[in-house]
């Protein structure tokens, strides 16, 4: 018997657990072989961001990430998967976005966090804007073609 | 009635972040959409420069360009994303 497979697909402020994710993915079940995560983490290479201001589209955030991870699902055996991205202001070092992906073995588990994140990077409604540790704006982050490229690998020929 | 909605550039360049518009009956895609905005003056104008790298949502889902409008409820305009 086969039960469904729901995506948990989460958009918030609040900073994440990544150990308490993998717990509530695994919890109660004993067929999990292989759980993979990624976190993406806020990061200043100049020494003079102050935070990344991550504006959102409400509803449709939800929405985009949980028709990509339903994607996942329909392309591996998945025993569950896991997305949560934050919004609002967010500092060097501290964490934007989690997946968590688990599978009977770790070839799908990581091919399909791989695939999330590729997808969500182009087409999930979020956007960066830069607040440097002077008081100033440094703008809007512009989207860059190799993650239009990293999305592309995965089109079905 | 639509409600059109913006974000990150396009928002702050607009000046708002969103409104209800009555579209003219010869908006029919999205790319005629981002024209008629265009014309509607400086904020516009400024923010729908370059049209076609402007990312267009009907009722919270992807389109193209060439997309009819039809009914839409909602259609929200943006840059490419930057999240993740």
């Amino acid at each position: 018997m086969t039960v469904a497979v729901v995506p948990m697909v989460r958009i918030q402020a609040a900073d994440f657990d990544v150990a308490a994710e993998i717990a509530l993915l695994t919890q109660g079940r004993v067929d999990v072989g292989a759980v993979v995560t990624f976190t993406g983490l806020c990061r200043d290479e100049a020494g003079s961001l102050a935070a990344l201001e991550l504006e959102h589209y409400p509803g449709m955030a939800e929405a985009e990430i949980t028709r990509i991870a339903n994607e996942a699902i329909e392309r591996w055996p998945l025993a569950g998967i896991t997305a949560i991205h934050r919004f609002g202001r967010i500092k060097p070092g501290e964490n934007i976005v989690l997946v968590v992906a688990g599978s009977k073995h770790r070839q799908a588990a990581f091919e399909a966090a791989s695939f999330l994140m590729d997808y969500l990077k182009s087409r999930a409604p979020f956007w960066k804007k830069e607040h440097r540790i002077d008081g100033s704006e440094g703008g809007w982050v512009d989207a860059k073609e190799s993650d239009e490229a990293a999305a592309a690998r995965w089109a079905k020929s | 009635m639509t409600k059109l909605i913006y974000f990150a550039w396009v928002r702050e360049r607009i000046g708002k972040a969103e409104e209800d518009v009555e579209l003219p009956a010869d908006v029919k895609t999205v790319r005629e959409l981002l024209l008629w905005l265009k014309s509607r003056g400086e904020e516009f104008e400024s923010a729908l420069q370059h049209p076609e790298v402007i990312r267009v949502a009907i009722n919270q889902e992807h389109v193209d360009h060439r997309e009819l409008i039809g009914g839409a409820r909602e259609i929200a305009l943006f840059p490419p994303m930057t999240g993740g």
